[in-house]
Parts: C-alpha cells; structure tokens; sequence
C-alpha cells in the first residue's frame, strides 16, 4: 500500500452528537451537533473561548463529554480513549518529540501498532517525502523552523492512516507567509488522501480558504455551519455576517421586506426581517465609487486609504457622520480629504437589531 | 543590551568572585588533606595513611566505616528509587490531571526543609517503630525517612524541568498517535526529563551521603555515623574516609553531568 493510494485508504463519518462539556462555572459546549462526511475538511471557526478547541478535544478524547455522542465510523467512543481511537492530531504548539529525530517522530505512531522496523521506516520516508522534509529526517526538532516542525508533526499525524485528522489551529504559531504555504500544503495532502478533517481555527480567512464547510462557533453552540461562501453571502445572523469578513455595520431601517442604507434600498438576505431600525451589515466590496449623477450615489469624504497589494481598503465618511470601508482595485488611489460619491452594488445584506 | 553588557561585572570582578567562592570550597578540602598527610608531632608529611587505607590494612575498629559505606549505597539507591517512583510520577500526574492541586504538592514538598532533623526523628521514631516490626529493623529502611528529607530538593529539581518542557503537549501528542500511559511516561516523558531527573537523583544521593542527625538518632550505621565512631579511633582515618567520601560525590556529579548531555544531536 502506498502513502498516496485512496482507494486503499478508509476514511470514516465522524459527528458529534448533542455533546455537552461543562467546566467550572462554565459550559463550554452547549448541545454541539456536527457531521463530518467521510474525506470532508471541515473548519471549527469561532472567537477565543467560543468553544472550538473543547469541541476538538472531546473528539479527540482528550476531554471527557458530560453528554451526548461522538461517532467515528458510526461507532460511539464517547468511552474509548484517545490512544485507541485512531486519530491523528496537529497541535497548536509544537509538539515534535524533542528527545527523538525527525525519522524517529514520524514512526512513534507506527512503533505503537507494532509495525516492522522496515516498513516502519519505507512509511516514515513516503510521508516525510509527502511533507518535503524526507531530506531533514535524521535532525532534531530544534534544528526546524517552526514550518517544518509543524509539516513533521503533520507526517507523523498521518502516516498511522488514522481514521479522522484533527487540526488545533495548527497555523497560529507561525509567521503570515509560512502559514499561507502551509495551509495550501494540508489542504493539498488532505485532498490527495482524501482524510476526514476537522480543522480548529479562529481564522476566518483560513478557514474559508481549505474547508470544505466552515462550522462557526459562539459561545458553545453552533451558530452556521455551510460551505464558504453560504456563510460569507447568506449568513443567518449578524454574529456570524460580522465573524465571517469584514462588515460595515451602518444605521439603517428596514421597510417593507427592504432596508435602506444611506437612503438607498437594498435586498435583505432574511426577507422576514421585522421592519425597524436596524444596523446593516454591509461587505466592504459591496460598496463602491461612483461616477458624478449617477442614481443613488451620496458624497462622502475619504477617511483613509490604506494600499493592501492585490486592492486599496479606503474609508469614507458620510455627511451624516457614518463610515464606512469600501474595498477596491488598486489603480483608483483617492487621497485623504477628497469628497467621493459612492453608492451600494445592491447585494442583499444581513441586519442586525440597532 | 547595551544595558546588560553594562551591569555584567567585568572579568576581573568576574574572577575575583570566583576566586572567593572558590577558595570557600578549597581551603577547607585542602586543610583537610594537608591534615591527613601529618606525620605527627616531630613535623613533616608523608602518604603512610593513605597507604594503610588503601592497601586494606585497617583494624578491625575500622570494620563500621566499611559497614556505613556499603549501607549509604544502599540507602542512596533505595532513597533515588523511592524518589524515582513516587515523586516524579505524583508529579507528572499532578501536571497532567490535576493542576490545581500544584500548589498543594509543592507546600507538602517542600515542608520537610522547614522541619529540623530533630524534629522529625521524635515524629519518625514511632513510625519506625511499626516499620520495624513490618519490614525488619535493616538501615535500608533509613531510606523511607530520606524520601521525606530529599522531597524539597529533588522536587525543584524535578519540577523545573516539568515546566522547561511542554509535558501536557508531549502527552497528549503521544496519546493521539496511540501510546497507552506506562508508554507515554517511558518513553515520552522520562527522556525529556532526564536532566531533572539526574539532578534530583544527584542532589538525593548527596542528600543521603552527607546526612547524620536521623541516622544517629535512629541508630543506624551510615558512612556519617561511622566516621564519626572511627574519629574517636584515628581522626586522621576518619578525614581520609570523609575526603573520599567528597571525592565520590563529585565523581557522581561529573559523571551524571555527562549522562545529562544527553545524545550527541539534541545540543545545539
């Protein structure tokens, strides 16, 4: 069997099922409900203490669940423990064995099932080779960079074949460049695996950018689970519309099954939405320049204007006091103090309650 | 840093401290030899003592010296053992499940430093009592008072190792990829707690080789007890016995500084 064969490898349902998990003077879990199909790379996004860690552990059985069920491969191991659940798991901190080298690292998992010193070793290096790190196998932890400790953490994670890969904000340690390659990296390998994955981060960028779905999380309980871009155009509350992106949160007023911002109206995203005032919640690139008369434009003053590489964020004050961020190509540069007229693009928005 | 390169003592200074402390250690080793090496009144040097100890024709009065070395091995090892297999696993245990109690542990830990020796032989003295009647009256069960006299230090050394190394990561790393606990604490935790676990075994077996007051008070032939029954006989024996008594100690010491390094690739 080779490292880079799916069809060989078993790839397991995971949910959980109503888990609760209370700490002293605090739930962190609330009923959590999640299904994760068999090869699926799911992400657990949410703000600090939201939960999403407690989630992960408890599937890992590094935290007893008070209630509920966990299922890997419809079989409940709420009382199986960790070592015996066949998972493999990243840490947010590294976590390579210091005492052992690299080589030695990626077998541990192997050397527990009991597999031959050969095949240990023929493993260790496809996945090693999987990594890029087949040429760093016999140093020691300390002589990696924090990447590479972490792409050797996510070899020894993997070459055991667990049944369910589980990622605690794998990322969070390492510096911005590092953690983009990375990532595209895990999703690669997930991908070519095809690995049931659940993936903890407080990220959203990274959670949209590899998961298949992205679960948010607040305050112990599920707010949204779908796919990256239902939750960026159709979230279902403001919590996850401010979480997910960045929002403009602009005084409005809901009228009819509309809301109007900035005296224009647009399509709410919950057409239900009870009428009144409300704040809108509205995407930065939602909101664009606009030419001298064009409908619906209002003036505005540039706040500031800030250049990001690929696009120019630049906020604009409104006459009435408001601001708000739009998002643009790079090539119009408005300077600070110049009056714009911009306008919305008209794309349904999420409100929340003012 | 510019700082710190200020405030840090020049190397004059520098050695002008380690000169002092230095001589602290020295002087007293020195006079020591130079005590055992007197040829009597009439003035001069000579090896002739050295000589009788070493070509193995001391008396019989010398027989509990030899009697004291042989029960302070024994009671060092034991005493290490002891320390080995329920302090650092209650530490380990107490780091991973339950880390609330740390404070507890360390206060309890550290209560015999604050206990003088006196004191806790009138608490002993009972308990050795029932000792006695369960597992004989042999020195070696002296250890079981050590394990109490050696917590405070074997503890800090032990513990600041724990928090040098991320112990619960390690674990739980080990965990997920499949090892049960007995693998976890062997063949994670063990190896990357060496250095703690040296120092602890070293500060112990110091510990247990210079000690006196329980053993006397317990009445038990330990190396201490034993030099100073053999000073009354010869106290210029008596000095060999205590210098090669040092010089086992720092032999110790050296030799557990080398285990400590460790394997050739882990330093940097």
């Amino acid at each position: 069997m080779t490292l880079a064969d799916p069809a060989t490898r078993t790839s397991a349902p995971v949910a959980l099922v109503d888990v609760v998990k209370r700490f002293p003077g605090l739930t962190a879990l609330d009923g959590v409900s999640l299904e994760l199909a068999p090869g699926e790379f799911v992400a657990l996004l949410g703000p600090s203490g939201c939960g999403k860690t407690t989630a992960l552990r408890v599937l890992a059985g590094l935290e007893s669940a008070d209630d509920g069920h966990i299922l890997i491969d419809d079989r409940d191991v709420v009382d199986v423990p960790t070592n015996k659940r066949d998972i493999g798991m990243v840490f947010q901190s590294y976590s390579l064995f210091p005492h052992l080298t690299v080589a030695e690292n990626v077998e541990f998992g192997l050397r527990m099932r009991g597999v031959p010193a050969a095949e240990r070793r023929q493993r260790a290096g496809d996945m090693l080779d999987m990594v890029g790190l087949d040429h760093h196998a016999e140093r020691f932890a300390h002589q990696l960079s924090g990447g590479q400790q972490q792409r050797v953490a996510l070899a020894r994670a993997l070459v055991t074949q667990p049944r369910v890969l589980l990622l605690d904000e794998p990322l969070s340690a390492l510096d911005a460049k590092v953690r983009v390659g990375l990532r595209d990296e895990i999703r690669r390998i997930q991908t070519e695996l095809g690995i049931t994955t659940l993936f903890v981060t407080h990220d959203q960028e990274e959670a949209l950018a590899v998961a298949d779905r992205v679960a948010v999380m607040r305050t112990g309980r599920i707010e949204q689970i779908g796919t990256p871009e239902e939750l960026y155009s159709r979230p279902v509350s403001d919590f996850v519309a401010d979480f997910v992106g960045l929002s403009n949160r602009m005084p409005a007023e809901v009228i009819g099954g509309v809301v109007v911002i900035e005296g224009q109206h647009v399509p709410l995203i919950d057409p239900d939405a009870p009428s009144g005032a409300v704040h809108a919640l509205v995407r930065p690139e939602d909101i664009v320049f606009a030419a001298d008369g064009e409908q619906h434009a209002r003036a505005a003053v540039v706040v500031t204007t800030s250049f990001l590489g690929s696009l120019r964020r630049t906020r604009v004050r409104f006459a009435d006091g408001v601001e708000a961020t739009l998002q643009h190509e790079v090539g119009h540069a408005p300077g600070v103090g110049e009056s714009v007229r911009v306008r919305l693009t008209g794309r349904p928005v999420a409100v929340s309650r003012a | 840093m510019s700082a710190t390169t200020t405030l840090a003592p020049s190397p004059v200074t520098r050695w002008v401290i380690l000169g002092v402390v230095g001589a602290v250690f020295a002087l007293p080793i020195i006079a020591m030899a130079e005590f055992t090496m007197r040829r009597g009144l009439d003035g001069g040097y000579d090896l002739s003592r050295w000589i009788t100890v070493f070509s193995g024709e001391l008396g019989p009065a010398y027989a509990p010296v030899w009697q004291g070395i042989q029960n302070s091995v024994v009671l060092a090892l034991v005493t290490v053992l002891l320390m080995l297999v329920l302090l650092v696993p209650t530490m380990i245990l107490v780091t991973l499940r339950f880390p609330s109690l740390q404070r507890v542990l360390e206060f309890i830990c550290l209560l015999p430093i604050s206990i003088p020796a006196i004191v806790l032989v009138v608490g002993l003295a009972p308990v050795y009592q029932v000792i006695s009647r369960m597992l004989g009256s042999g020195t070696w069960s002296l250890a079981f008072a050590y394990g109490i006299l050696v917590l405070p230090f074997a503890y800090r050394a032990v513990q600041s190792n724990i928090e040098a190394v991320d112990v619960v990561t390690l674990t739980e790393a080990a965990r997920s990829l499949g090892a049960g606990w007995l693998t976890v604490i062997v063949s994670v935790l063990m190896p990357n707690l060496r250095r703690g676990l040296l120092a602890g075994a070293f500060i112990s077996v110091a510990v247990v080789l210079g000690e006196f007051t329980i053993a006397s008070l317990l009445s038990r032939t330990t190396l201490q007890t034993a030099l100073v029954v053999a000073s009354k006989a010869d106290a210029f024996i008596a000095v060999i016995f205590a210098l090669l008594a040092l010089l086992f100690a720092f032999l110790l010491l050296l030799i557990i500084g080398r285990i400590g390094r460790g394997r050739p690739g882990r330093t940097s």
